[in-house]
């Protein structure tokens, strides 16, 4: 048992946090309230490596380990976790799907671009009737010999309009249920793909996030990634790697929280004193940290078992599920530590509560987790 | 044309600074080291100065003179961009004995960089002294580093304006801010790379060590801020006359 970092991971965060709080935090009040993408800090943050920090170096990444990933997540999401899930999703849903089970065709001619950061991928698995029920997928993908053809839509797709590589989930065989799935890497440029518009969301506004429309999109059959039928397995397997750097985006998102309550309680006076000598916030900022602290470790672990090559599907479930629930809990308990200030947009404190809320619905909602974890505990 | 770059391994900025043995040493436990602030910008200009100058520049070595502990402060400048690292293996006991050791290796070096003081102590004299031993031309306070045309051209603030000056090789630059905007972010491929950049360790040379800390002392606390009413003027001429003693 060891809980030290390696020189490498420290020097990992420390470039994560000298960027947030160097670049991101600059403008990020501004992005948020403008839904504005962050192009020039995508680039940048591609030029460091980050967007494709877990892709192997023969495929031009950044041949970095998971821990090392979540403590980078973490120091960009305690300041902008619209960064973090843009970052998320290009690397542990698109980069991780595509270099695990794609061909070597596929990896050179679209992993390499994605994890050099040139190209933005997006992952295409929900659809308006198919959230957390993924196995009814609507969107088919009909076999016509040498290629497919694509018709239906994907909802709530982060990256929808900057991404130029989708990962689509589709139905091939509908009586096969969800053995009948089949996931395609698709050229956003591709004749009959059509954007929904710009999303208005609650949090992590700086995303861009659409719906998709696909109408007879023509793919080429060596686009489909794994065996025919393999669509829903890639798609579950894909989805236990992407919830750790969720997990640990949330552990962001209420450290970020909880650094910003802790400063404000040392400066601020009530009753003649600051607020860290009211037992009351004290014990708040108590609670807060033990909950961080726990989220940390739970990611961490999970992303330890990952580097291992040991199972992580339950870990990660734990830790997404914990660590969304935490964020909602510590940031919301930070608002109530600035009191009105906390209320206000200056603060920050308010947008890391909105940005949390998203932590506890997007891949794989806390309660899915819930029966991830229950069904691995209570299986025969 | 090769770059050395001098750098100090110290308390990062925010430590809490506590002492020990009676007040005479500097208490090290539980601090996090970085390399020195002025000496990472002035790493970082020679890192652009490679980058933009064609072949002109060679090569760039950071070196430091300290223990194995400071080893991950070097990699840290090879992650950076540093094509190579020497720790010259002792204790920097203080700026003579420092610039002592400097002096060895950096006589093979064309421009050396030195940061204008550390921030640990800031004694701001080892790059005066490392110059002295070399006897290469000096210059301090400087603010920009270019080369044109094979020739090297720095500006350092002075009073009132900015001098110019030209120099020839080899010479010893002591940087200030300005030299460079902000330190380099190291990227993933500079971190993976830097363990397999060579890291030279050299045995210190004898040298005199020619001061000795008697004690130190914090800074008395801030006293709390008073607030003035905005229109009283005369309370605030009172208090800055006599409790402040300022004017």
């Amino acid at each position: 048992m060891n809980f030290e970092f390696t020189e490498e991971q420290l020097m990992i965060r420390k470039a994560a946090k000298d960027y947030a709080e160097r670049e991101l935090i600059q403008d990020v009040l501004e992005r948020d309230a403008k839904a504005e993408y962050p192009t020039r800090h995508v680039k940048n943050l591609a030029e460091l490596g980050f967007m494709g920090m877990l892709v192997d170096h023969k495929y031009d990444g950044g041949g970095m380990d998971a821990v090392s990933y979540v403590l980078a997540m973490e120091e960009i999401s305690k300041i902008d976790s619209s960064l973090g899930v843009i970052i998320s999703v290009n690397n542990s849903l698109v980069c991780y799907g595509i270099e695990k089970y794609g061909t070597e065709e596929q990896k050179e001619k679209y992993l390499k671009p994605l994890a050099r950061g040139e190209k933005i991928g997006a992952f295409l698995l929900s659809e308006p009737e198919a959230g957390s029920d993924a196995t009814s997928q609507k969107t088919t993908a009909k076999d016509k010999g040498d290629h497919y053809i694509i018709n239906g839509v994907k909802n709530w797709i982060t990256s929808a309009n900057t991404a130029s590589t989708y990962v689509v989930a589709a139905q091939t065989y509908p009586e096969k249920r969800h053995h009948g799935i089949n996931v395609f890497i698709v050229d956003r440029n591709s004749q009959g793909i059509s954007l929904g518009p710009h999303e208005d969301k609650m949090g992590m506004r700086s995303s861009d996030t659409h719906s998709v429309m696909f109408t007879d999109v023509k793919v080429p059959k060596e686009n489909r990634i794994g065996d025919d039928g393999f669509g829903f397995t890639f798609a579950m397997k894909t989805l236990e790697a992407g919830r750790i750097g969720i997990a640990a985006q949330a552990v962001g998102i209420a450290a970020g929280a909880l650094d910003r309550a802790i400063q404000y309680s040392k400066e601020r006076k009530a009753f003649g004193k600051v607020l860290a000598k009211h037992q009351a916030i004290a014990f708040k900022i108590s609670d807060m940290a033990v909950k961080v602290e726990n989220a940390r470790n739970l990611c961490l672990k999970a992303a330890w078992l990952k580097d291992q090559g040991k199972p992580f599907g339950l870990a990660s479930a734990m830790a997404k599920q914990y660590a969304a629930d935490i964020a909602m809990e510590v940031t919301t308990e930070a608002v109530q530590i600035f009191g009105g200030y906390g209320y206000v947009k200056e603060y920050h404190v308010e947008r890391l509560m909105r940005e949390a809320k998203l932590t506890q619905i997007y891949e794989g909602t806390s309660e899915i987790q819930k029966i991830v974890i229950s069904r691995a505990l209570l299986k025969d | 044309m090769k770059i050395l770059v001098c750098i100090s391994n110290v308390p990062d900025t925010t430590t809490k600074i506590r002492f020990k043995d009676d007040n005479t040493a500097f208490d090290t436990t539980g601090v996090q080291w970085i390399i020195n602030p002025w000496d990472e910008l002035a790493l970082t200009r020679a890192i652009e100065l490679k980058e933009t100058s064609g072949e002109a520049i060679e090569k760039i070595t950071v070196v430091s003179v300290g223990p194995k502990t400071a080893e991950p402060t070097i990699r840290k400048a090879l992650a950076i961009g540093a094509d190579d690292a020497i720790r010259i293996d002792a204790e920097p006991k203080d700026a003579y004995f420092v610039a002592a050791q400097l002096a060895v290796v950096a006589k093979d070096y064309d421009i050396v960089l030195n940061g204008i003081e550390a921030c640990d102590y800031n004694g701001s004299a080892v790059g005066g002294m490392l110059s002295e031993f070399l006897e290469y031309p000096s210059v301090s306070a400087v603010s920009k580093l270019e080369i044109e045309n094979g020739e090297i051209k720095v500006s350092r603030e002075i009073d009132g304006g900015t001098e110019v000056l030209t120099t020839q090789l080899p010479f010893v630059a002591i940087v200030q801010k300005g030299i460079a905007k902000e330190p380099r972010i190291p990227s993933m491929r500079g971190i993976m790379m830097a363990r397999k950049k060579p890291l030279n360790i050299v045995e210190a040379v004898e040298a005199e060590v020619l001061t000795e800390f008697e004690s130190f002392e914090l800074p008395p606390a801030k006293a709390a801020c008073k607030m003035v009413d905005a229109e009283n003027v005369k309370e605030l001429v009172d208090l800055l006359h006599n409790e402040a003693k300022v004017i």
